[in-house]
């Protein structure tokens, strides 16, 4: 077990694993997420506020979630690679950051859209909009620092630490664009009304989470292989791979 | 081995920045201009109506004084990083974060200070209530260090870069957002009579979150931009 | 000038350099005692740079070690600092200080030698009477040589100096010369890369080329 956590530290060894357990994963993410939409479009009940509009929570939701949950593995992740000097915890830091920016704007867009018809504007600053989009500021400033440092052992090391500056200052701007929201509250109530639970609502849900999550891990793992030939190119066993194909 | 004193090292590094400071003084003027200039725009973009510029005004001082601010924080390490005086502080016998922390606090007097001089000539032109105008000189004393400490993190980790202080912007103004709403919001509540102390106390708590951890932070930054 | 009679050892093993995802050189391996000199030789962008850079603690090598004393310079942190002093490619001279704050400065950042005085290091390489001249009116020449004058007022037992000649005339590379064969008589360790021909007498001299 060990030996296979070593293994998969060498990035050679990773790219091999990897691109095994990729089909595996687009198969259940494909799978769940069928599942889950199918659940949440038609199985599930209209909501009895907002009727059918309320759908696009079971991809809004489970957007923002993966919006700070890949925020989160990017810093840890950041963290391993500099304390431990792993390469690969550098590669999979750098190449969730366009994975977390993409949720974080599908989370700003679907949230838009589920806006529209309570607040008849496509954007009124709701405080949980507002705090996406400061995450999306976020996510770019990572990927603009990345692609602005040559050398990119270094480079990784610098977003590594602006990741983990990033995730401190994630609660202390939730909370004060929290703050500042009930403060400057409009005639309009601007909280999404969250539907009340109903478990048929539940599960659906809980399923896109998970779908998610994989279609995460899947994409994360593609664009890790890539960086990692990119950043290998120079060894002996790209140099083998390339002359195969 | 005897090693000068921690304290003395602050110190001396301290007063370097500050004497540099005064060699070059007629630079100071320049952040300063800045943050009166854009809060002129202001009233020019969206009417001189006295009641909605009352209304607005904290917000926009604030705002320009992030500006400002942002538009200074080039400093702290730009000139030793060209004449490699920067090199030697990652060298120094004296840990990397404490050199930070004088240098920090030598930038801030010389470009965080000086706005608290001019802010109360901006909370005149825009009409400002007296009551207003002496909060705003105390959330600029407790934010703009914190802007200042925030910001040396993004400058460590852009210093070495071609046409770095366009990515600073981009990486340091999210991070710049607490400080502003809480000390906006601080002068906006002051003008209309209601309590601030909770605004204060964050504030605070921003500034003492900072100053310990960002030192920190801008020494491994440095550390890693200067490899 | 250390002077101390104390030994040190500086030892690399297996040392490795990437930059830019290539690598500059792999399996480098020496050590450096007291009295001996290290002098490093190569093409341009070989690695010279990037090695002294390591040993100065600048930079995490990407495979290796190296240890003072027996002990990894990462672990002794700003202890191993007390020991070294670098002058690099560019100078670390505050144009809009004079000489004398410099010098002051650079003292107040190492661990002072107290047999010197700033006035002492000044004299030792020809500038005292500029001692209240602000830098930026200094010639490149005098400017490098107040920069290679911080290394008399530190305690420092290894010296690294990239390219320390560079703006020197004749006059300045003889002072300079002397100076190094001073400290490593004295039991001082140099490393240093060059592209003129070092004279340093009878030191002993490890050399690495970089380029093979």
């Amino acid at each position: 077990m060990l030996r296979f956590f070593h293994q998969l530290g060498s990035p050679k060894h990773f790219y091999r694993i990897a691109g095994r357990w990729i089909p595996w994963l687009a198969a259940a993410c494909a799978a769940l997420m069928l599942i889950g939409l199918y659940q949440g479009m038609v199985v599930a009940p209209p909501d009895y506020q907002q009727g059918d509009s309320y759908r696009i929570m079971f991809i809004h939701v489970p957007s923002a979630w993966m919006s700070l949950f890949i925020y989160i593995v990017m810093a840890v992740a950041g963290a391993i690679g500099l304390i431990w000097h792993m390469k690969l915890a550098e590669v999979i830091a750098i190449s969730s950051a366009p994975i977390g920016a993409s949720f974080t704007f599908l989370a700003l867009v679907t949230g838009s859209i589920w806006g529209k018809p309570m607040w008849g504007a496509w954007w009124v600053w709701d405080a949980r909009l507002t705090s996406e989009l400061i995450l999306l500021f976020l996510y770019l400033g990572v990927m603009a620092l990345y692609s602005a440092v040559e050398d990119k052992r270094t480079a990784a090391r610098a977003t590594a630490i602006l990741a983990i500056v990033g995730v401190v200052n994630i609660p202390i701007i939730h909370y004060s664009v929290e703050w500042w929201n009930t403060l400057h509250q409009g005639p309009t109530v601007t909280k999404f009304g969250a539907p009340s639970i109903d478990l048929r609502m539940l599960i659906p849900l809980l399923l896109m989470a998970v779908a998610f999550k994989l279609f995460y891990a899947m994409v994360v793992l593609m664009r890790a292989r890539v960086e990692v030939l990119q950043r290998e190119r120079n060894a002996q066993w790209v140099r083998e791979l390339v002359d195969i194909s | 081995m005897n090693t000068p004193s921690l304290s003395r090292a602050f110190a001396l590094l301290l007063w370097r920045d500050l004497l540099l400071a005064y060699r070059r003084r007629t630079e100071m003027i320049n952040p300063l201009l800045f943050f009166v200039l854009v809060t002129t725009l202001f009233p020019l973009g969206i009417g001189a109506d006295p009641a909605l510029l009352r209304e607005v005004a904290p917000g926009i001082i604030w705002v320009a004084a992030l500006l400002a601010a942002m538009l200074s924080l080039d400093s702290v390490f730009r000139s030793d990083f060209e004449d490699g005086s920067l090199e030697q502080f990652l060298i120094s016998a004296q840990p990397l974060s404490i050199l930070v922390l004088a240098k920090v606090v030598a930038h801030w007097l010389i470009t965080g200070l000086p706005l608290l001089i001019v802010a109360p000539l901006l909370g005149l032109l825009l009409d400002l209530p007296a009551a207003s105008i002496s909060t705003l000189l105390v959330t600029l004393a407790l934010g703009t260090p914190v802007l200042s400490m925030i910001g040396a993190i993004g400058v460590a980790l852009t210093v070495g870069l071609h046409r770095g202080g366009v990515i600073l912007s981009l990486l340091v103004l999210p991070l710049y957002i607490p400080v502003l709403i809480f000390a906006a919001n601080a002068v906006e509540s002051a003008g209309a009579g209601l309590p601030i102390v909770a605004h204060l106390s964050l504030l605070t708590a921003l500034l003492v979150l900072s100053m310990s951890l960002s030192p920190l932070a801008t020494a491994a930054a440095l550390k890693i931009s200067l490899s | 000038m250390t002077g101390t009679g104390a030994k040190f050892c500086l030892e690399a093993s297996g040392l490795g350099c990437v930059r830019d995802d290539r690598s500059l050189f792999e399996d480098l391996s020496f050590r450096l005692s007291s009295g001996q000199v290290l002098l490093l030789e190569g093409r341009n962008g070989s690695g010279k740079t990037s090695l002294l850079r390591l040993l100065c603690g600048m930079r995490q090598p990407d495979a290796g070690e190296i240890r003072w004393d027996g002990e990894d310079i990462f672990r002794l942190g700003p202890d191993y600092h007390t020991h070294i002093a670098y002058v690099g490619h560019k100078d670390g001279v505050k144009h809009d200080l004079t000489a004398f704050e410099n010098l002051k400065l650079a003292r107040g950042l190492a661990a002072p030698n107290l047999d010197t005085s700033i006035e002492d290091a000044l004299r030792q390489v020809e500038l005292w009477g500029f001692d209240d001249v602000a830098a930026r009116n200094l010639s490149a020449g005098q400017q490098r040589r107040l920069a290679l004058a911080r290394l008399l007022v530190t305690r420092a037992n290894l010296w690294i100096l990239d390219e320390p000649f560079t703006s020197l005339d004749s006059r300045g590379i003889a002072i300079v010369e002397a100076l190094f064969s001073n400290h490593v008589a004295h039991g001082g360790m140099l490393a240093v890369t060059s592209h003129h021909q070092v004279q340093l007498g009878d030191a002993e001299t490890i050399r690495i080329d970089l380029s093979s």
